[in-house]
């Protein structure tokens, strides 16, 4: 009976914690994109499918389409750039290795917002790299480099890359590289026997790298706001519009539960398989 | 065996894109020209700005931050310990839902839970301000901290705490002299992470914070946004940077070494 004493004032205060600030906000934005809204910026009781039915507005399926686009196509940059670094990576013996894998970490540990700004300043019309691309001619003095969709993709593969590079590093590091020499030999060309050996040989790597870029990408509102201009806007956008700009909570919550649904699919995918996996294991 | 070197040429041409934006922020902060596509000589000038009246409530603004930081990382160091501690030693229905609710505020993205959050002080009419900043930061670390916390406890032997208890100590005294002090590198640890979490967030503060009860990245953000004082920014991320450092650097040290 002590023990269950014990096991409850361990568990009680953060799960308590969790339950009050976590559990019930995020049953309360469900709630709530089921309530009416009213123009002081509030939310009144009773029930409405108003915000529901706004989903339907041309703008939203268009953003969320944008969204779930830009967040794939950011996943798939990610895993085809991280792939080859991290079966170079795992290859490497001694100190090389850490201090490259360290050098990869250190960029991720620096604020977020600063990332972003860095990009913005950096392509910024007055900036170094535009100021230098129209100096050889590259670029005309109408091209901008801010403001459209490249540069939220590159920036959004920049602040994702590493949460790919290190979970495939981590099963690189667990791979038997000796089967690649195996493939050679039984004459598979080098490319071939890296696609068909290193790959499957990855994919938990692979799984686990595609679901921590993908989840925070289709969550992104920091950079499609400070480097996309008003055609890039994904649905975090929108979500804090609806929040701090015309205040239309509702609106917001029914914004944000549809990103929760979107959110699902590769929570879902992922642990689908995991549980699949685990009961394949005898 | 002959092995390609483009895994090799792209790794280094990933590490130029890494770097490049932050090297060239740091650079551009003790650049004299206004505009960073020249380079103009040597200044502190920036950062002699930084002291200047006009910009004290970039000053209030980290005052703040780190205030927040400290609260809420003390807090969660206390809240993760313990559900570290539930989740190692016990395997019951109640860890299952323990577990669950513990990861997902790692998985979700955090515009989701900036916005349930203000729904819910919205609709418990909560004064927004340094308050529900310091709540909402302590619901995001907590869950960090356990999973550092935990990471320091699978290499614990229990056989110390069964040792403790046949030589007489209490339950008291097994906690605060064998369980608290080998525990002690890993609840720092996660106490120097959920600090540097709390300094770093944009997003979720964004969502919860009231008027007048800005953050150092709230700052920096509208400064960004409206391409204002574009060095002072350079200049206040450089020393955000240096913080920041020298936070990952102290708790490394601190996760390198392992329990013994």
């Amino acid at each position: 009976m002590t023990q269950r004493k014990n096991e409850v004032l361990l568990t009680g205060p953060t799960l308590l914690w969790l339950a009050v600030f976590f559990v019930i906000p995020s049953f309360a934005m469900v709630l709530i994109s089921f309530r009416p809204a009213n123009v002081y910026g509030g939310v009144e009781d009773g029930w409405t499918l108003d915000a529901w039915r706004a989903l339907a507005d041309p703008d939203y399926p268009i953003i969320l389409w944008r969204t779930t686009w830009l967040s794939l196509v950011t996943t798939a940059v990610c895993l085809a750039l991280a792939l080859p670094i991290a079966f170079y990576l795992g290859k490497l013996q001694g100190k090389w290795r850490g201090f490259l894998l360290m050098l990869v970490i250190v960029p991720f540990w620096t604020n977020f917002v600063i990332r972003v700004a860095a990009w913005r300043i950096l392509l910024h019309p007055e900036g170094m790299l535009r100021q230098a691309l129209l100096g050889i001619g590259v670029i005309g003095p109408d091209t901008l480099l801010l403001y459209n969709e490249g540069a939220v993709l590159m920036v959004m593969v920049y602040t994702h890359l590493p949460f790919a590079i290190l979970p495939l590093y981590a099963a690189a590091e667990r791979f038997d590289y000796s089967l690649l020499e195996a493939a050679r030999d039984l004459g598979a060309s080098g490319f071939r026997s890296v696609m068909r050996v290193f790959v499957p040989g990855v994919s938990r790597g692979l799984l686990t790298a595609m679901a921590l870029v993908l989840i925070p990408a289709l969550g992104s509102y920091v950079i499609p706001d400070l480097v996309g201009g008003s055609s890039d806007e994904m649905i975090g956008n929108k979500i804090a519009q609806r929040t701090l700009g015309d205040r239309n909570l509702p609106q917001a919550a029914t914004l944000s539960v549809a990103l929760l649904a979107i959110t699902m699919i590769p929570i879902l995918v992922v642990f689908l398989i995991n549980r699949k996996e685990r009961a394949n294991q005898p | 065996m002959k092995s390609s070197r483009i895994p090799a040429i792209l790794l280094l041409l990933v590490l130029v894109f890494l770097y490049l934006p932050i090297l060239l922020l740091v650079v551009n902060s003790f650049n004299e020209a206004r505009y960073s596509s020249t380079w103009g000589g040597f200044t502190l000038k920036w950062y002699a700005a930084l002291m200047e009246r006009e910009n004290r409530d970039l000053w209030e603004a980290a005052q703040r931050t780190l205030l927040i930081a400290l609260a809420s990382s003390a807090v969660s160091m206390v809240l993760g310990t313990l559900s570290a501690c539930a989740l190692h030693w016990y395997r019951s229905r109640l860890q299952q839902i323990n577990y669950g609710v513990l990861y997902l505020p790692i998985i979700m993205p955090d515009l989701l839970m900036g916005i349930s959050l203000l729904l819910f002080f919205v609709g418990l009419g909560a004064t927004l301000g340094t308050g529900t900043i310091l709540i909402a930061h302590i619901t995001f670390c907590a869950s960090f901290v356990t999973v550092v916390v935990l990471g320091r406890l699978q290499g614990f032997d229990d056989n110390v705490i069964n040792a403790a208890r046949d030589l007489g100590a209490t339950k008291w005294v097994i906690v605060r002299r064998v369980i608290l002090p080998l525990l002690a590198p890993g609840i720092i640890a996660g106490g120097l992470l959920a600090f540097t979490l709390s300094v770093d967030d944009y997003v979720i503060t964004f969502f919860v914070t009231g008027p007048g009860s800005s953050t150092l990245p709230l700052k920096i953000y509208s400064m960004v946004k409206h391409s204002k004082d574009l060095p002072v920014i350079n200049a206040i991320s450089t020393l955000f940077l240096i913080l920041t450092f020298l936070i990952v650097w102290l708790s490394q040290r601190l996760t390198d070494s392992r329990p013994t």
